[in-house]
């Protein structure tokens, strides 16, 4: 558990005069939205409907609703005016570089989204028969080809929904081999800079997790690792690249020394848009690992979501990946979809993870960017994102102090000494990054290093984007370090909002509208 | 005569009850507290076992029994005021009280001069 | 390529500028039996149009539910989706924005989460939503888990009438920690029988409504009983359009009910992306996975949104994190939002009322059909029929000839010889008594 807090209400509340207010709360281009709730009428809608013929009420056994609701009416120009305001309220990758370290917020094709639409694909039902759906179990065994050649693995579980849910996939097929073998093994390695999620998913299955020091250069102690291996542990769990934008050198003798012991190696994949096409897991010794295709792939972030974490698997770990799966013969494309069909294929799922095939809407997008790079592309991809970070990590280096020597994969982490004796800390350092109209990096993660900023700019800004960052950063490090406190204290003030009470909102949660009456004017 | 821990808890006794919290380094670590999770009254627990969790909004930390015997009351006003920890941490911000099995249980403890070395040492 | 800025020239002078002789140095630290000299046999980039040639090819080979008569739900339901919605969902501003961490710049995002949750809430008659999970059965899975950390008991009981692919995921994910989970098996209406099987090591009885099935069922008196055990009752609702007319869970006494919010903003996407809905009562919103969001304030006074009880959550609780379930499905919750602030309370409620009536309308048509009956009494949209024979042969002869007519319960139940004859059928308001006539045309021949 994280026991280290910081700041989550505005010091400088009332520190700044609030420029002149307006009569109308707006400011310019900026518009506050009103919630739904607050513009509502009753009885107003924006979809047309038929009129209800008819019917025989007596068919609903008893259960026909007998409270409103309490949904606010709204004609389609005023839905369409509030989510645009809204919209604008937001930062997004079209509109500037978004150097949120490990969460790669590459650019989004819009071909992918217009191929995702096609209703081939967007009108076709999971459980339509079969015959009728071909040319979508093809495009699943598509994208399964493209993942396994480029990872180097011989399977691939398609079912994940994120790279959380991938990582239960593969520590389940895990739990699964050992049973098979049965072994009862209960503990899981993982390095203290792992991911939340990492520990979170081996507790889900059961297991107990064992932090495993990092050396001073940043990557896994071997010699630590290999003193807590045991009889007793069932897997490593490895993030390569790791979270500090490291390639862990060691990363074979690791897993050497897991299968040594019998246990097998999980490799968080979250960075792999680093190394895609210049190193396959499969070569390292990886058992399993999941692909964030919204990271690598560029499927959209979407504001949190949907993701998709495909899981590919070693020889050793492939019989037991959940249904449903689709194989392959002289008739054509077929889903394998219980338990039962698929041991009378020889094979032992570890069981069933979501209700349907995946997320089929994310594989296309999926598809498409790796067809539209290439395999040449994509080995391109990740020596450009790889070489901007280093870019960045190089020129930062003026002012502000990089965690760890030597090149960097695809992100730049730096930790807050260059603030040292500012009374500035890293929170408020990127609270100024947004007046000066960029999102911030990660924060304060990984937690190994003191006040982590960590940088990962991506394969998509040009160097004009590059310099125009690395000027802006340097200007802020150097007012910093020139005494200009005030301008991070009471940062962001160009913003939509100022910083908000974080404490007041978890003290006192108010999780929905609710209290006041709906507005019901007389225009029923 | 108020103890320590090194899971930074203290302890004081009072008649046959002994009050704890969390020092007011812990609180000033954490950062505004949020929330505090009490243990029921009448669980019978033992030195060491986790019995309360305190949470900020980026934080959370368990808390650990430092003595052994049973709950007999709890500070419920630190649930609607849970800013009393850090305005408090080592008087209105007490978490609950035990009644103790071994009255001696506090003697292994550290003392202020000693808590306040190892919090140095911390650093 | 067109999605790569950087020229061999920029490329040279950044590698001059951080002192590496070629890419190459970039890399040193990978092993050297691990580095890829020569690229993978892949095919070489494309350009646009060649990747639309090859997907539409891909997308031609499917026979999509809006070029046939079409009656499948199951899990999944056919629903006109407003032009506005696909729009505003694609503004940049939404799609290419991460999880909300900065509220400052990410007010969007956060307000529509807000106004989702307390849509949610207030749909299935609950305190509190959270912003969203993966798909309805892995909100299922979440709500097992919930009811065990709540009441401290591991045993779950599912009902018959729950989507099997539900009761596999439950199945799979409370086995993990130990779990044990009790199958009733497949039944139209088994809320009595599940009553006795209630004993105080319950930790939570599962139950769908409308059931797999389509039935519709009173879930009072086995609220009632659960609670009389000190157990939790979990409600799912795979339709969630059923809500606009039917009494809410929350209403019948649920605990925490989970939902597939497919029905409203999203399309069928042959499974995924979907979204998870999940609601509680405030007493155990500590207990809830997943984002939330709260309402505050910023430095001037202003009213604004935050994510809030991180301290749930995976990146600070770690290894004792209520769930470790990181991105949701923020985009379907959008479209959702979306879809249902333009229908409002009048829209929703036609629209259900037109589901319903519609869906009598074939099933009475059907009734009449020699050889077919209709076994759900009471139902919303969706009802079972028997073919009076294999109801999977029938379904594929049905798509032979252009109709997507139904799920043969065999592929649900494969180890029910009962169910073999039957078929679940689903209808919406996108269903045209043209379709009907189809249908029923194409079973006469085939029957």
């Amino acid at each position: 558990m994280s026991n280290t807090g910081r700041p989550t209400r505005p010091s400088a509340l009332g520190s700044v005069e609030p420029a002149t207010p307006t009569f109308s709360g707006n400011r310019g281009l900026m518009h506050d939205d009103p919630l739904i709730f607050e513009q509502g009428m009753h009885g107003r809608s924006g979809v047309d409907l038929p009129d209800v013929p008819g019917y025989d009420h007596g068919r609903l056994g008893r259960l026909r609703r007998k409270s409103a609701i309490g949904l606010p009416g709204l004609a389609e120009p005023q839905v369409v005016r509030h989510y645009v305001r809204l919209s604008r309220l937001n930062y997004a990758i079209d509109m500037g570089l978004y150097p949120l370290g490990s969460c790669t917020m590459k650019h989004n094709p819009r071909l992918n989204e217009k191929l995702a639409r096609l209703p081939g694909f967007a009108d076709l039902h999971p459980l339509q028969p079969q015959s009728t759906v071909q040319g979508a179990l093809e495009l699943m065994d598509q994208l399964a080809h493209w993942l396994k050649t480029l990872t180097g693995m011989p399977a691939v579980a398609l079912s994940p929904k994120a790279g959380a849910h991938g990582e239960l996939c593969g520590l389940m097929t895990i739990k699964a081999a050992l049973e098979a073998r049965g072994e009862r093994r209960t503990r899981i390695l993982a390095p203290e800079s792992a991911h939340g999620t990492n520990p979170a998913t081996a507790a889900m299955c059961g297991f107990t997790i064992e932090n495993i020091r990092a050396n001073s250069d940043g990557r896994v102690d071997l010699d630590q690792l290999k003193a807590a291996l045991g009889p007793d542990v069932a897997a490593v769990m490895v993030t390569n690249p790791n979270t500090c934008g490291l390639f862990e050198r060691d990363v074979i003798a690791i897993a050497d020394a897991v299968h040594a012991v019998g246990g097998y190696f999980y490799c968080d994949g979250a960075n792999f848009n680093a190394i895609v096409g210049r190193v396959r897991p499969g070569d390292l010794g990886v058992d399993a690992m999941h692909i964030n295709l919204h990271k690598t792939f560029s499927t959209p972030h979407g504001g949190g979501g949907p993701g998709a974490g495909p899981v590919v698997l070693s020889r050793a770990l492939a019989p037991y990946a959940p249904v449903p799966y689709v194989v392959h013969d002289e008739q054509g494309f077929h889903l394998v979809e219980t338990v039962d069909q698929a041991r009378t294929g020889g094979a032992s799922p570890c069981g069933r993870i979501s209700a349907f095939h995946g997320q089929m809407g994310m594989f296309v997008r999926a598809l498409a960017y790796m067809l539209s790079h290439g395999g040449d592309g994509l080995r391109q991809v990740a020596e450009d994102s790889v070489l901007a970070a280093n870019y960045l990590l190089v020129r930062l280096s003026e002012k502000l102090t990089p965690s760890f020597s030597g090149p960097c994969m695809h992100e730049a982490l730096f930790d807050d000494r260059f603030l040292k004796d500012t009374g500035i800390t890293t929170l408020d350092f990127a609270k100024a990054m947004i007046d000066e109209g960029y999102h911030p990096m990660t924060m304060y993660f990984p937690l190994v290093v003191h006040g982590a900023l960590l940088i990962e700019p991506t394969e998509s800004e040009s160097r004009a984007s590059l310099d125009a960052f690395a000027e802006t950063l340097l200007a802020l490090a150097n007012a910093a370090q020139s005494g200009e406190k005030q301008r991070f204290l009471d940062a962001p003030q160009l913003a939509p909002r100022r910083r908000l009470d974080e404490t007041a909102a978890a003290r006192k949660p108010k999780l929905r509208w609710g209290g006041e009456e709906p507005v019901r004017a007389a225009a029923e | 005569m108020t103890k320590y821990t090194k899971d930074h808890e203290w302890v004081r006794l009072d008649g046959p009850l002994a009050s704890f919290g969390i020092t007011d380094f812990a609180q000033g670590q954490l950062g505004d507290v949020v929330f505090v999770e009490l243990p029921e009254i009448g669980r019978r627990i033992a030195a060491g076992d986790q019995i309360a969790v305190v949470e900020s909004v980026k934080a959370a930390s368990d808390v650990y029994a430092p003595v052994g015997g049973e709950v007999v009351e709890i500070n419920s006003a630190l649930v609607d005021a849970p800013d009393m920890v850090n305005a408090s941490a080592e008087g209105d911000g007490w978490f609950a009280k035990i009644k103790l099995d071994n009255p001696s249980a506090l003697d292994g403890l550290m003392d202020k001069a000693a808590y306040d070395a190892f919090v140095g040492s911390q650093s | 390529m067109r999605y790569l800025p950087l020229t061999p020239h920029d490329r040279a002078e950044m590698l001059a500028m951080i002192g590496a002789k070629s890419i190459d140095d970039l890399f040193v630290d990978v092993p050297q039996q691990a580095r890829h000299f020569h690229p993978l046999e892949l095919p070489p980039h494309l350009g646009e149009l060649g990747v639309e040639r090859k997907l539409s090819a891909l997308a031609g080979k499917n026979l999509s539910a809006g070029s046939a008569p079409f009656f499948i739900g199951a899990g999944a339901y056919r629903h006109h989706v407003p032009a506005s919605v696909d729009h505003l969902i694609q503004r940049s501003e939404f799609l290419t924005s991460y999880t909300p961490y900065q509220p400052e710049i990410a007010q969007g995002t956060l307000q529509y989460l807000f106004e989702f949750q307390t849509q949610v809430a207030m749909l299935t008659g609950m305190d509190v939503a959270n912003a969203s999970m993966y798909d309805g059965s892995t909100a299922a899975g979440e709500a097992v888990l919930m009811a065990s950390r709540i009441t401290r008991r591991q045993r779950a009981i599912v009902s018959g009438g729950v989507h099997p692919h539900y009761r596999a995921v439950i199945e799979t994910v409370h086995a993990l920690s130990g779990g044990q989970v009790h199958l009733a098996p497949a039944s139209i209406d088994d809320l009595d029988g599940l009553i006795g099987m209630i004993d105080d090591q319950t930790a939570c009885v599962v139950v769908q409504n409308p059931n797999l099935f389509g039935a519709a069922c009173d879930l009072s008196a086995l609220a009632q009983a659960v609670h009389g055990r000190g157990a939790l009752l979990i409600v799912v609702v795979t339709e969630i359009v059923s809500l606009g007319l039917l009494t809410p869970p929350g209403e019948m006494g649920a605990d925490i009910v989970v939902g597939e919010g497919q029905s409203l903003g999203n399309g069928l996407n042959f499974g995924g992306p979907y979204l998870g809905l999940f609601a509680t009562r405030e007493k155990f919103l500590r207990q809830m996975p997943g984002r939330l969001v709260g309402e505050t304030v910023d430095a001037d006074g202003k009213r604004g949104f935050v994510l809030t009880l991180s301290t749930r959550e995976q990146h600070i609780r770690r290894d004792k994190a209520t769930s470790n379930i990181c991105t949701n499905a923020g985009l379907c919750a959008l479209a959702f939002s979306i879809h249902l602030t333009l229908l409002g309370e009048a829209g929703l409620t036609r629209l259900a009322e037109l589901n319903h009536a519609y869906a009598l309308d074939v099933a009475d048509r059907l009734a009449a059909v020699s050889g077919i009956s209709v076994l759900t009494p009471t139902f919303f949209n969706e009802f079972t029929i028997d073919f009076g024979q294999p109801a999977a042969s029938v379904v594929e002869r049905l798509a032979g000839r252009g109709i997507l007519a139904g799920v043969p319960l065999s592929r649900l139940w494969p180890d029910e010889p009962l169910l073999a004859n039957a078929a679940v059928l689903a209808v919406t308001e996108t269903n045209t008594a043209q379709d009907t006539d189809d249908l029923i045309a194409a079973l006469k021949e085939v029957l």
